[in-house]
């Protein structure tokens, strides 16, 4: 394997709802921040991909006008997953691994405001036996908190606690769109959203984007100053039927995190994308996170949840914290489908 | 430093304008089973899963794979969907290519594919969005223009775009899985069939298919093991550019041409002409066949219909294009990229059947998308690269 690290990471304040602005326009600025923040001029990179959804959209071929953002003349060596960013960099990184690119500059972004987005998430299942049903992403995600509940896979105090933890971290995250000191007692006298869901238990919808960039070898020094070298990537699908596989554990995190040669005990912070509170400590539970690691110091998803940039952002908070020297090993996580049916992990350090 | 890799299964469906017979599972496994029936494996040999489609709006699924990914033996698996626009078959074989030469797993398996009578492309394409350009008249509409602007450039004779759909349609003959199979077919009926976007008559445009594409790819180590020779790959290449801007060639687009050199630079070739036996290039209106034989650099600036009219491109002529009758022939849009990799591999390995070319050694496949700004082209051979 080549040796390749994270040496820039942007990107945009997560929103409820960008109104003053189209994707393209919330990305233009983020991909220019990065591309500065590497020192590598337009046009410079090997290979370019990036990952969003034409259904978040509302209309086909939506990640075209992506290209415009990225300037993609002269022409590119380019690709795009109908994906969260976060695997748009896996592709980056396998790229560069058979040594076809040295370099990539990876994004993803969307406007979730722009839909109801619980319902447009319904089009995601099964179109012949589920989606005629119209089960909505949040009644999906309570189902499953239902049952860690009933089984003490977790507990109500544990889901407030993520929400404390979260709203507390993202006060020092200026991008992040909820922030703030709350209190468990308090969170959980809230009447039920979703039962048992409160609305705090739930991401924010949030419109953003954001953009990184990848360099192999002892060149990633010249871009950074600490660069954030991976040392695993990997990622694992599961069946999406909930009634198939266990609902109370992240089978595919925990085979992730193992491809990725994840050492929990060795963690210095670690970004989980948990979009709803129950499955933040499902997460942890399946990396095997102790009390040693600082899970998401950004907020998490908890604290904003720009969908096809949120995990590609918490793999960019991860590596932020091998940046400023204030971790030495972290771990980035991306989840896609209801209730965690895909996961990625992203495990990196700095030397 | 890329490992070798090597396709070891293919599998395609019969395409058709509506498959009511299968559900979208369905006819993924169709195309899946019979790439893993190809390569002598099973589900459990797979180490990876890459899926390719053309925009979800085609099928009214949001991203279609998470609900697929049981049915294609994704579970506990990685699993990548792949979205390029029209291009996105091709991009799918590279993806899942590149996990090989990345050397990351053994054996991939790649599908693409289109269920178009899930729902309606000419509505998914037609969604007006606020402050732009509603292209209200399908992928025919777009393309028109541009081939009036070959035309005029290259003054071209007008039935050059004739020429290709009948060798096109007589090619599909041969080839038992081809969706529109119009035996008999003559110059003066695609002459005079109706006018659709001038100059692109109905019987110069693929039709809306229902169909997938499947393809096994393995290390070197194991395609030496599989029962049929392997295509290997010789060289992979994608090149993108935007939609439109002041100056941009729309008609040989420069991601076209730079694509194609930086292909035939990896691959070693420098006449391609002469070094390549086959190409299967994406067609979706006849006249793409001359534009492509000067974007894919087969051809001098305005002489690509010079191929075409000589019977250059025919199965017999010296560059066939299309053996297997094309885009022209089936188009389930997502698949498309993909079986034009699949054929070339096909080719290669003497698989063909009746629309083989005698000796085919060393075969391009291509496909393109967008407003002609997408491009993924492989070269694959029956000797190691």
């Amino acid at each position: 394997m080549r040796d390749v690290a994270i040496v820039a990471f942007a990107q945009s304040p997560s929103v409820r709802s960008d109104t003053q602005r189209n994707e393209v326009e919330i990305l233009m600025p983020v991909v220019a921040e990065v591309r500065e923040a590497s020192g590598i001029p337009k046009g410079e990179f090997d290979f370019i991909c990036s990952g969003s959804s034409d259904y978040l959209a509302g209309q086909s071929f939506a990640f075209v006008a992506g290209l415009d953002a990225v300037g993609a003349w002269p022409p590119v060596s380019e690709s795009h997953v109908e994906m969260d960013g976060a695997w748009a960099l896996y592709e980056a990184w396998v790229k560069i691994q058979m040594g076809y690119a040295d370099s990539a500059l990876v994004y993803g972004f969307s406007k979730c405001s722009l839909g109801d987005l619980p319902e447009v998430m319904a089009m995601q299942l099964d179109p012949y036996y589920q989606t005629p049903l119209w089960p909505d992403a949040v009644s999906m995600a309570a189902l499953q908190a239902r049952q860690c509940l009933e089984t003490g896979a977790v507990t109500a105090e544990q889901m407030a606690d993520a929400v404390v933890r979260s709203r507390a971290n993202a006060k020092s995250n200026p991008n992040a769109q909820l922030s703030g000191d709350v209190d468990r007692e308090k969170l959980l006298a809230e009447p039920t959203f979703v039962s048992p869901l409160h609305k705090h238990d739930c991401s924010p919808i949030s419109d953003g984007a954001a953009a990184m960039v990848l360099v192999a070898g002892e060149k990633a020094r010249q871009h950074c100053e600490r660069p954030a070298w991976i040392t695993g990537f990997a990622h694992i699908m599961e069946p999406m039927d909930l009634g198939v596989r266990p609902l109370t554990e992240s089978r595919s995190t925990a085979e992730a995190a193992r491809r990725a040669g994840v050492d929990a005990a060795k963690l210095d912070v670690a970004e989980l994308h948990g979009p709803f509170s129950h499955q933040e400590i499902l997460l942890e539970q399946a990396i095997g996170i102790g009390s040693s690691t600082d899970v998401n110091p950004s907020g998490g998803a908890l604290a904003a949840n720009p969908m096809m940039a949120a995990g590609l952002i918490r793999l960019g908070e991860a590596a932020a914290r091998i940046h400023d020297g204030s971790a030495a090993t972290a771990l980035g996580h991306a989840t896609s489908g209801p209730c965690l049916q895909q996961n990625l992990v992203c495990a990196m350090e700095g030397r | 430093m890329a490992e070798l890799c090597g396709v070891v299964g293919i599998g395609q469906t019969e395409h058709r304008a509506a498959r009511t017979d299968v559900s979208m599972a369905g006819l993924l496994r169709e195309a899946a089973e019979r790439a893993l029936e190809d390569a002598q494996l099973t589900w459990k040999d797979i180490d990876a899963v890459v899926i390719g489609k053309a925009p979800d709006l085609f099928e009214g699924v949001m991203m279609p794979e998470l609900f697929l990914a049981e049915a294609l033996g994704g579970a506990m698996k990685p699993m990548l969907r792949v979205h390029t626009a029209g291009s996105v078959g091709g991009s799918t074989g590279i993806v899942a290519a590149s996990l090989v030469q990345a050397g990351i797993h053994d054996r991939v398996l790649c599908v693409a594919w289109e269920k178009q009578s899930e729902s309606n492309a000419m509505w998914a394409l037609t969604i007006s969005m606020p402050f732009s350009v509603a292209v209200v008249a399908g992928a025919g509409g777009y393309f028109a223009p541009l081939i009036r602007g070959y035309i005029r450039r290259s003054g071209a004779p007008d039935d050059t775009g004739i020429r290709v759909a009948l060798k096109d349609r007589l090619n599909a003959l041969k080839n038992p899985y081809a969706h529109l199979q119009i035996p008999d077919v003559t110059f003066e009926q695609i002459e005079q069939s109706p006018m659709l976007w001038d100059p692109i008559r109905y019987l110069e445009t693929c039709p809306s298919s229902d169909g997938a594409c499947a393809m096994v790819l393995s290390s070197e180590r194991l395609a030496e093991q599989a029962p049929t020779r392997p295509a290997w790959v010789h060289a992979t290449a994608m090149r993108s550019e935007p939609t439109m801007f002041a100056g941009r060639d729309q008609v040989i687009p420069r991601a076209s041409l730079d694509n194609a050199k930086a292909l035939y630079e990896k691959a070693g070739i420098t006449n391609p002409r002469q070094q390549i036996d086959v190409a299967e290039i994406y067609v979706p209106f006849s006249w793409f066949e001359p534009m492509w034989m000067e974007g894919m650099l087969f051809a001098p600036t305005n002489e690509g219909w010079k191929m075409t009219y000589e019977g250059a491109t025919a199965m017999d002529g010296d560059m066939p294009i299309n053996p297997s009758g094309g885009v022209l022939s089936s188009n389930p849009i997502g698949a498309s990229g993909l079986l034009r990799f699949a054929e070339a591999a096909m080719q290669v390995r003497g698989q063909a059947g009746e629309h083989q070319v005698d000796g085919a050694r060393k075969a391009l496949g291509h496909a393109y998308g967008g407003g002609s700004q997408y491009y993924s082209t492989w070269i694959v051979g029956s000797d190691k690269p």
